[in-house]
């Protein structure tokens, strides 16, 4: 696979990499049964509203509704059916139904933020939610993260595993922020950034974005040179 | 021609939300189950603090050694659990010990846990093993663990903590740091 995919573990302009990262370089072992198999999820890990964010509460979350769309898809091109997609995210006003989520803004009744669907024979995911804020974070001094959808895949293995984030098209924040900055490579960085779509869009209601998502093959990777 | 991967990013501090939820969560099989063993440990940071907001993920075969196919999440042994790590940076599993798994070349390989680790502060999962104390014979004749350092290996076997529980604490970094592995 081409290099400058993913984020090398230590990278110091995200301070929380420099004790998390780990020193000694990664050891490439040999796949098996343990590596080429993974956890799958059917129907009855799905709630009847897990995949529409904005109706999980008694009234309407505020802020931009949107649709967020796309295709789960091998490295191979084969689309991923029944993979389970979990997604996690803030308010329209950048703040987390999370304890630790300490922004000044405010929480909203009608607003989880979670949200989980499993993709059709086509591989395709659909939700609906908010247009997430962007908010402030404790990097240095003056630093907010762009508007982000956290997106969780399995993959067809457990060497598959993904976790990753869907950004958004335009966003002036994206140039300055460290986790995206991370992606070596910036076509690959742009590969996070969702597109405003119009077949996608319903018109009068929402917005759409379309992102697809690659997994796979990440045991070509050779070990990390840091 | 392949297509181009989807890069990783972090999953940041507030997974929890998203990612902690039935069925997924810390215990594998009911309490009470036969054979019903703890594994836990603490994620340290490479200062040496315990890692308060991580995410330890398993993936194992069952006791006859084969590794859960088809959909899960219905009831039945899934294979696979999630904890956070609480305000001790400690995880905290219920599950029952893998069989032995086909190996690389005919071999055998020891019981395992295949572990992910994700936290803030880490942009990709980490991915390591753990095995076993009590399983000396089969650990010898692993195929990973033969090919490691005596350092290397020794960070991957849990120690016996009590009663049907094993303990196995991860090093993100420095002194004793866990091996992890390149998926
Ligand atoms: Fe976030």
């Amino acid at each position: 696979m081409e290099p400058g995919v993913d984020p090398p573990y230590l990278y110091p302009d995200y301070g929380s990499t420099r004790l998390r990262a780990p020193s000694e370089p990664l050891v490439v072992v040999a796949h098996t049964l343990s590596e080429l198999t993974g956890p799958v999820y059917g129907a009855s890990a799905i709630g009847e509203l897990d995949a529409d964010l904005t109706r999980q509460h008694a009234g309407e979350p505020l802020g931009e509704r949107i649709v967020v769309t796309g295709r789960v898809l091998g490295s191979d091109g084969r689309p991923l059916q029944g993979q389970l997609v979990e997604i996690w995210q803030a308010n329209a006003a950048g703040r987390y139904l999370h304890e630790a989520d300490r922004h000044d803004a405010p929480l909203d009744p009608n607003f989880s933020g979670a949200g989980r669907c499993l993709t059709g024979d086509d591989g395709s995911y659909r939700f609906t939610t908010i247009k997430p804020g962007a908010y402030p974070w404790r990097n240095g001094p003056n630093t907010w993260r762009p508007q982000h959808i956290h997106f969780s895949l399995f993959g067809r293995a457990f060497s598959e595993r993904l976790v990753t984030q869907l950004y958004f098209p335009g966003d002036p924040l994206l140039e300055h922020d460290a986790i995206v900055r991370s992606i070596p490579d910036d076509a690959a960085r742009r590969r996070l950034v969702a597109s405003l779509d119009f077949d996608v869009t319903v018109p009068e209601w929402a917005l759409g974005y379309r992102w697809d998502i690659v997994v796979g093959g990440r045991h070509e990777t050779p070990p990390d040179e840091d | 021609m392949l297509l181009p991967l989807t890069p990783s990013q972090t999953v940041g501090p507030f997974f929890s939300i998203g990612l902690l939820h039935a069925p997924m969560l810390a215990e594998l099989v009911p309490a009470g189950t036969p054979g019903a063993i703890r594994v836990h440990g603490v994620v340290f940071d490479g200062a040496g603090e315990p890692v308060t907001d991580a995410l330890v993920e398993l993936w194992q075969a069952d006791p006859a050694g084969r590794y859960p196919a088809g959909a899960a999440g219905a009831g039945g042994f899934s294979g696979f659990g999630r904890s956070g790590t609480a305000a001790d940076g400690r995880f905290d599993f219920l599950t029952v010990k893998p069989g032995r798994v086909a190996g690389p070349a005919g071999t055998l390989q020891a019981p395992h846990l295949n572990v992910g680790i994700f936290a803030r502060g880490l942009l990709r999962r980490l991915a390591t093993r753990l095995y076993f104390p009590d399983e000396e014979a089969a650990n010898a004749e692993d195929p990973l663990l033969s090919g490691l350092a005596p350092a290397a290996r020794a960070a991957l076997i849990a120690e016996p903590a009590g009663e049907a529980s094993v303990r196995l604490d991860i090093r993100l970094q420095g002194p004793g740091q866990t091996t992890f592995f390149a998926l």
